[in-house]
């Protein structure tokens, strides 16, 4: 009897075996390999921090140089989030229970054929197509919201702003932030969209009651997917972005971002330019791993209530 | 407080397929009227047409008239929204939101529509849903913890205080002890007992002790074969489907001779 016991168990431990050895070896994996890009990117950019600051570009300091463009890389993201969630969510809900099928259907796959399309053709886009169109816009904000900030004028004639950058990033993240929300709302237990319903709930308050609270942390993680995606995007905002010195207004030209300022000025880079640059780069992985963080711990406030358990 | 159903002729569909076929059936004010039969004879179906859940399936309809003391659910102009907050529904598995506390799973049916409802209000009705639904007791010292962290027969309780917490006309059940022990089972069925008193229940069962023990009258449905839709076979008092039927179809079923 226990014969039978140990020689039958043994066939299925070794594919159990393997399996957990494969799984842990693809964990470990990714651990190496971020632990050598972060360390790559430290000893690349190590000479920045110990060079004399009147040697940095600017002539004062690292971090007067990184400052302007942290801020211009976290306001072009937050043009493009701003813009793509609630976009971005609002299809998602409308393809997962609005949509008639069929729409539905061929919605979803025009969405994922948006997130196929390279970024060198959003950045033409957006440098031959949406900037020109948008300048008539700009000129028309500068003149009647001029007094807030962000829309002082004179607009820009190229129509190459912050706002341009941050409106095809937003059009960049939409495919991302629309299809995994989308895919979350479609796993809503019909169980609870039921219980909505069957109390006399319209779709509306089902989908506040059932559909949003269980996908909440999946459309945060989707939001984040996104916000990396702005964050680190280059070549739209190169091309689209003509960059300057950091100001608040978003419709003259100027502002830069990190992966932007990386990907004109790395070509002809040398000795403490690049080290410089590599640190910028080490700047944007920090920036990155601290909203992924903050996103966790968003998601994890709530577990209680989550539904896991 | 409460209303009887009448229905007269009525077919339903899921998209071509003709599930259930011509049901008669006039059930009673605050009594409970059991449905059983084979499995996918239809008794689910028909049970959801009754507040107007079925439709919301894609491609599922029904034809005939279900009338809710004279006024017709299916009528036009009539809004499935407002029908299914006068008659109630409780389902097979325990669905509280798991997101929400147990005293809001209580409120959610209130609140909805915006309406307001003053804090002290709000806090009568929770205890007078949940003692309802015999489950005050249990829970009154973690009303702010989750509906997901109770037992399952505590689960289909307070889904029973949330359906009881609008003040229903009546009740729809889907087996609702089919997923809870013995013990929970009958504090459900000594639930469905008091609920008689001031609502309609109408209940699906597979278990026949249980029709037998808390409904008053007992539909039989019943299925020719794979394919064909369901029908109403025989429907009376509870003791004379039991005991002297008059078909032998629910002879043959409620002896256990059946298939
Ligand atoms: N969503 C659906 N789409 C198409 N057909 C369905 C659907 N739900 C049920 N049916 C069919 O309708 C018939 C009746 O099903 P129903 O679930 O009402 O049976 P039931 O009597 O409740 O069975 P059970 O006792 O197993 O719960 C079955 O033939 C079933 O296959
Ligand atoms: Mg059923």
């Amino acid at each position: 009897m226990s014969n039978t016991l140990t020689a039958g168990g043994s066939k299925g431990r070794t594919g159990d075996k393997v399996f957990s050895g494969l799984a842990l070896f693809a964990g470990c994996l990714i651990l190496f390999v971020l632990f050598c890009v972060a360390a790559f990117l430290l000893w690349q950019a190590l000479p920045t921090f110990s060079a004399d600051p009147a040697d940095i570009t600017g002539g004062e300091g690292f971090f007067s140089y990184i400052l302007p463009i942290v801020i211009g890389t976290l306001i072009a993201a937050a043009i493009a989030l701003l813009i793509a969630t609630p976009v971005g969510v609002g299809v998602a809900l409308f393809i997962s229970h609005f949509a008639p099928r069929r729409l539905a259907q061929g919605l979803g796959y025009v969405v994922d054929l948006l997130a196929a399309i390279p970024s060198v053709v959003y950045g033409a886009w957006g440098m031959t197509v949406l900037a020109p169109a948008l300048v008539p816009v700009y000129e028309w904000l500068a003149e009647n919201a001029g007094w807030i900030p962000i829309f002082e004028g004179p607009a820009s004639q190229t129509g190459k702003t912050m706002l341009t950058a941050g409106i095809v990033l937003s059009v960049m993240i939409l495919p991302i932030i629309t299809s995994l929300s989308r895919e979350i709302f479609l796993q809503t237990p019909k169980l609870h969209e039921e219980a909505a319903l069957a109390m006399g709930a319209t779709r509306w308050e089902m989908i506040r009651m059932a559909v949003f609270p269980f996908a909440r942390p999946g459309v945060i993680s989707a939001v984040m997917l996104g916000l990396g995606r702005a964050l680190g995007e280059t070549m739209a905002v190169a091309m689209v972005l003509s960059g300057g010195a950091l100001m608040a207004s978003l419709i003259k030209s100027g502002n830069q971002t990190i992966a932007a300022e990386i990907a004109l000025n790395f070509p002809e880079a040398f000795g403490l330019r690049l080290a410089e640059l590599i640190a910028a780069g080490l700047v944007l992985f920090l920036i990155t791993l601290a909203v992924n963080m903050v996103a966790r711990w968003i998601i994890s406030r709530h577990k209680e209530f989550s539904g896991a358990n | 407080m409460s209303k009887r159903i009448d229905v007269n002729d009525l077919n339903v569909y899921y998209g071509n397929f003709l599930a259930v076929e011509g049901v008669n059936i006039n059930i009673d004010a605050k009594s409970v009227t059991a449905f059983i039969g084979p499995s996918g004879c239809g008794k689910s179906t028909f049970l959801r047409t009754l507040n107007r859940m079925h439709e919301v399936l894609p491609g599922a309809r029904v034809e005939g008239e279900v009338l809710l003391d004279g006024e017709d659910l299916y009528g036009s102009g009539v809004d499935p929204v407002a029908v299914r907050s006068q008659i109630g529904m409780v389902f097979q598995r325990p669905n509280p939101f798991p997101t929400m506390s147990i005293r809001d799973n209580v409120l959610a049916g209130v609140k909805l529509n915006n309406k307001r409802i003053s804090k002290s209000d709000a806090d009568a009705l929770v205890e007078k849903s949940l003692s309802g639904a015999n489950l005050w007791n249990e829970v009154k010292d973690r009303l702010d913890k989750p509906g997901s962290g109770l037992s399952g027969g505590q689960q289909q309780r307070l889904c029973i205080a949330r359906a009881i917490a609008v003040a229903p006309q009546v009740i729809l059940m889907d087996e609702p002890c089919s997923a809870l022990d013995p013990i929970s089972t009958l504090a459900i069925e000594d639930l469905i007992e008091e609920l008689k008193t001031e609502y309609t229940v109408v209940i699906v069962t597979h278990n026949m002790q249980q029709a037998a023990r808390v409904s008053d009258k007992t539909a039989f449905f019943n299925i020719a074969g794979t394919g064909k839709p369901g029908k109403l076979i025989e429907y009376n008092d509870t003791t004379a489907i039991f005991n002297n039927p008059v078909e032998k179809a629910t002879e043959d079923y409620v002896s256990g001779r059946f298939g």
